[in-house]
């Protein structure tokens, strides 16, 4: 028996040091596996896996595509690929490391360009002023002899043009070789142009004597030029880095380690390794690392991160908890049931990225203008040559290459290509910062110009949920309470009554009976047994509860009840309670409205969008609903069946639904060209109306399917957020015009007055590098805004 | 008579900017699965016929150190990547519409099309 028991220990010992291994000591990868189909695709992988030498176990998830191999000692990626190539599939190793790799690598290739470009900067701007402090006619006199010297000058001026420029001209040729433009030639064919002739007047003085000019070379404008070109670049380059933070931001939320339970052991691992089912401990004031359902605790969460809302929120055993959140008070055990790419902020991110790579309408016109653009300054550059050559005051030539240079220099397409994306960039942040996430610059540009907003009743004005706002009770109730005061203490008339009629309920599988019940267990009162229960079908139900019979239900009789009637015009729901068939008293039972929907309202409609609701509710309880909601009555459209309300909202969008308003007259009609029409809603039910609206708006509470068909998604409960929505619309719109407006000034209204000979050069290349910075700088302001 | 061989020479160079610049041909390239984009002073090629419905993978490898260039943008498939120097990067996308989409650069400079058919 002994020497069993001992094997027995030894065995188990075994095991929980073999496990143990496996835990602490055994080293674990992740990989992926592409073109997996079937169970046996998992079973000649797992043994081509486990057929590596070293290799204790191989686990290989179709669902996921994921491998993941246990060993003593890290096997070679090499090893990996080979043995999943041998049986026909490709392992993908190492994908997690090299996004952080790309990142890095970006982030490190953008911080060299930057010191680069600021070395080039500084240099070209000092060595330009040398030159300017020798060659300007009022200093030149107080410069040094070694810089009015014309070969010194060539000396500096050629550094700025060969090597500060350098990539202006690699830029330039590779896109004249495919027959292409762009800034970078314009550059080049204006300072260039500058240079080569004051190196001719430095090498042939004689020469341009002869031709009555004097012989002075401009190689202030060609440097000056590059250095403060380049010095805008720095400064866009600098500026463009803010306007894409947001997702850096957001990746940042991000938990980098899980606390999880495996075996009854908490282990700390990565965030990457979590899978779905694993449960997770959090402590108070750590981050939760991914989606999933608490099981064993409470706690109050800051979701303000991924929400924007900014109260903690309670949450019991059986929520849903939001990973990159943070847990604020309890200690708690979670269940994690999305993870990866699956949670909700790798969504979020996800989404952000998509936007900011879409493209508003507005930007057509800008694009199609920079497409051709350069080619037309070359060509107005060249007219502008000839023109001051042909016509112009002597010396002719000078002024025919200053005017021209001009405006080469003073074209900025970049301002145009970055006037939109930089200010869809961030807005698109912004309102992911305030849990407003935008589908498409489209639907950005979109929203601003809506005038007519329909909301979905329950569950988006409303909570969704019957509560329990009323109950009242009569001398009847009073009487026979005093009766059971003799034979024991009994509560308040309230409570009397709710007490009877939930244990009643609790029998009955009707939402407005599970109301009544969930109000008697906030009161914690304890319910009664409750015999002969039926339920009489279009009245109520009844039931005897310690030897009284207890009726709920509509009215019994023909009478009317006043109390009732006034509930029932708020739009609630009323039930009747009677005891031995004498009426005692009343419980009205109604869809609450969130508390933020009428202040969204109000909002709403002062910035005057006409507001709707829609509801599947009878006209006498929508109404009451609208009214307390501050929504006209001829602005609710009752009754419509689910499947009715993508209906309703194409009628709205072509302004006929105004039968019941007043002002159908043809003025109205005509001078709206078409309303434009959002709708804000919850339910899969709701999905055609999201997608048939001109800007479908889902609450994030929402289901999947409204989601997926909505333009914009609001991840919190708070109707605001729709206000905040068309804020943020308006301000990105104000914002894009604005570029826009400077974009076209610098390169539609100063090219001609550049033309005309106005400008002069270096004040041009000043104009040029501010054009792109104030752009850039101007989309940087909308993060200041409050929206 | 310089005034006037400027006038010409400036009506000759003018010509040329139009002929260079807007008269090219280009050719489009059809792509199978996989296409190879040169990202250099431009996008090569230019111009790709992409099969509908079925996914492609573009492999773009730039080459020009132009900040202009270092994101590429499919408007029409919400992407829009930033491209590191002399280095492969992969974008797949799978057309849902048929017709002509332009990508381009970060800056609107530079354009390619995908025709999807």
């Amino acid at each position: 028996m002994s020497v069993l028991a001992s094997l027995r220990t030894s065995q188990v010992a075994k095991n929980l040091v073999s496990s143990f291994f496996k835990t602490y000591m055994m080293n674990r990868q992740i990989f992926a596996i592409k073109g997996m189909h079937c169970a046996s695709c998992v079973y000649s992988n797992e043994k081509a896996l486990k057929a590596i030498p070293g290799v204790e176990e191989a686990v290989v998830n179709l669902n996921t595509g994921k491998a993941t191999i246990t060993s003593d000692m890290p096997i070679e990626n090499d090893v990996i690929k080979s043995a999943v190539t041998s049986v026909g599939y490709e392992a993908i190793v190492g994908n997690i490391n090299k996004e952080n790799n790309l990142d890095e690598k970006i982030k490190k290739e953008k911080a060299k360009e930057l010191k680069n470009l600021q070395i080039k900067t500084t240099v070209s701007l000092i060595l330009g002023a040398l030159i300017v402090w020798g060659s300007f006619p009022g200093l030149m006199s107080t410069a040094p002899s070694v810089l009015t010297n014309l070969f010194n000058q060539l000396l500096l001026a050629s550094i700025v043009q060969f090597w500060a420029a350098y990539d202006f001209y690699k830029a330039a040729f590779s896109s004249l070789k495919h027959r292409l433009a762009n800034m970078d030639t314009l550059v080049v064919i204006g300072t260039t142009v500058a240079y080569i002739y004051s190196a001719a007047v430095v090498f042939y003085p004689g020469f341009f004597e002869g031709l009555n000019l004097k012989a002075e070379p401009y190689f202030d404008v060609s440097s000056v030029i590059i250095g403060l070109i380049l010095l805008g670049r720095f400064f866009e380059a600098k500026a463009k880095a803010g306007t894409g933070e947001a997702i850096k931001k957001l990746i940042g939320l991000q938990a980098k380690t899980a606390r999880v339970i495996r075996n009854k052991k908490e282990i700390d691992i990565s965030i990457n390794e979590v899978v779905v089912g694993d449960l997770i401990r959090v402590r108070p004031g750590e981050k939760i690392p991914v989606d999933g359902v608490i099981v064993e605790g409470d706690s109050a969460i800051d979701e303000s991160m991924v929400t924007g809302e900014s109260m903690p929120s309670s949450k019991y055993k059986g929520d849903i908890v939001i990973g990159a959140t943070m847990n604020k008070s309890g200690s708690f055990v979670y269940k994690a049931t999305k993870v990866g790419k699956d949670t909700m902020l790798a969504q979020i991110i996800k989404l952000v990225e998509e936007a900011q790579g879409s493209k508003a309408p507005i930007q057509r016109l800008a694009d199609i203008i920079s497409s051709y653009f350069v080619p037309i300054v070359i060509m107005l550059a060249i007219t502008t040559f000839v023109g001051w050559y042909v016509f112009g005051p002597s010396p002719a030539f000078i002024h025919a290459m200053l005017n021209a240079i001009a405006v080469l220099i003073i074209a900025c397409p970049c301002a145009m290509g970055l006037a939109t994306p930089t200010a869809i960039m961030v807005g698109t942040g912004i309102g992911a910062e305030h849990g407003v996430l935008i589908k498409d610059a489209e639907s950005l540009e979109t929203a601003h110009k809506v005038k007519t907003i329909i909301f979905d009743k329950t569950g988006t004005l409303t909570r969704g949920q019957p509560e329990v706002t009323d109950i009242i009770f009569n001398d009847s109730a009073r009487q026979f309470l005093s009766r059971e005061n003799k034979v024991k203490k009994s509560p308040s008339p309230r409570q009397f009554i709710l007490q009877l009629v939930a244990s009643v309920e609790k029998n009955s599988e009707h939402p407005l009976g599970e109301a009544i019940v969930k109000k008697s267990e906030e009161k914690k009162l304890v319910l009664s047994k409750v015999e002969g229960f039926r339920s009489i079908t279009g009245k109520g139900v009844e039931g005897i509860v310690n030897g009284k019979k207890v009726y709920i239900g509509k009215l019994l009789g023909s009478e009317s009840h006043t109390g009732g009637d006034s509930l029932k015009s708020q739009g609630k729901t009323v039930v009747y309670v009677y005891l031995d068939d004498k009426l005692v008293g009343l419980i009205a039972i109604a869809d609450m409205i969130k508390e933020t929907a009428i202040e969204a309202v109000k909002s709403l409609q002062e910035t005057g969008i006409e507001v709707y609701m829609i509801t599947g509710d009878n006209k006498q309880t929508a109404t009451a609903i609208a009214k307390q909601l501050g929504i006209k009555k001829e602005n609710v459209l009752a009754e419509v069946l689910p499947a009715e309300k993508e209906k309703k909202v194409r009628e709205l969008k072509s302004s006929r639904l105004r039968s019941n308003s007043n002002y159908t007259s043809s003025e109205e009609r005509s001078d709206e060209s078409r309303r434009i029409v959002a709708f804000v809603g919850d339910g899969i039910n709701d999905a055609p109306a999201l997608a048939a609206a001109d800007v479908g708006i889902a609450m994030g509470s929402g289901t999947d399917v409204a989601i997926e068909a909505s333009s914009i998604t609001l991840v919190n409960k708070d109707l605001r957020s729709v206000v905040r929505a068309i804020e943020l619309s308006k301000k990105t719109m104000r914002t894009i015009r604005l570029n826009l407006f400077w974009a076209f000034v610098y390169n539609i209204v100063l090219v001609p007055v550049a033309m005309m000979g106005k400008i002069n050069p270096i004040f041009a290349s000043a104009a040029m590098a501010f054009s792109s910075i104030s752009v850039v700088t101007n989309s940087l302001f909308l993060k200041r805004q409050k929206i | 008579m310089d005034r006037i061989l400027v006038l010409i020479f400036g009506l000759l160079s003018i010509l040329f900017t139009y002929w260079y610049f807007f008269m090219k041909k280009t050719k489009t390239v059809q792509a199978e699965g996989t296409v190879n984009i040169l990202v250099d002073g431009g996008y090569k090629p230019d111009r790709i016929s992409i099969p509908f419905g079925q996914t492609t993978k573009l492999v773009f490898l730039r080459k020009d150190s132009n900040s202009c260039l270092e994101e590429v943008i499919l408007a029409d498939f919400k992407v829009r990547k930033f491209l590191p120097l002399n280095a492969k990067t992969e974008i797949e996308i799978t057309p849902e519409k048929k017709g002509e989409f332009d990508f381009s650069c970060g800056m609107g400079m530079f354009h390619g099309k995908l025709i999807v058919f």
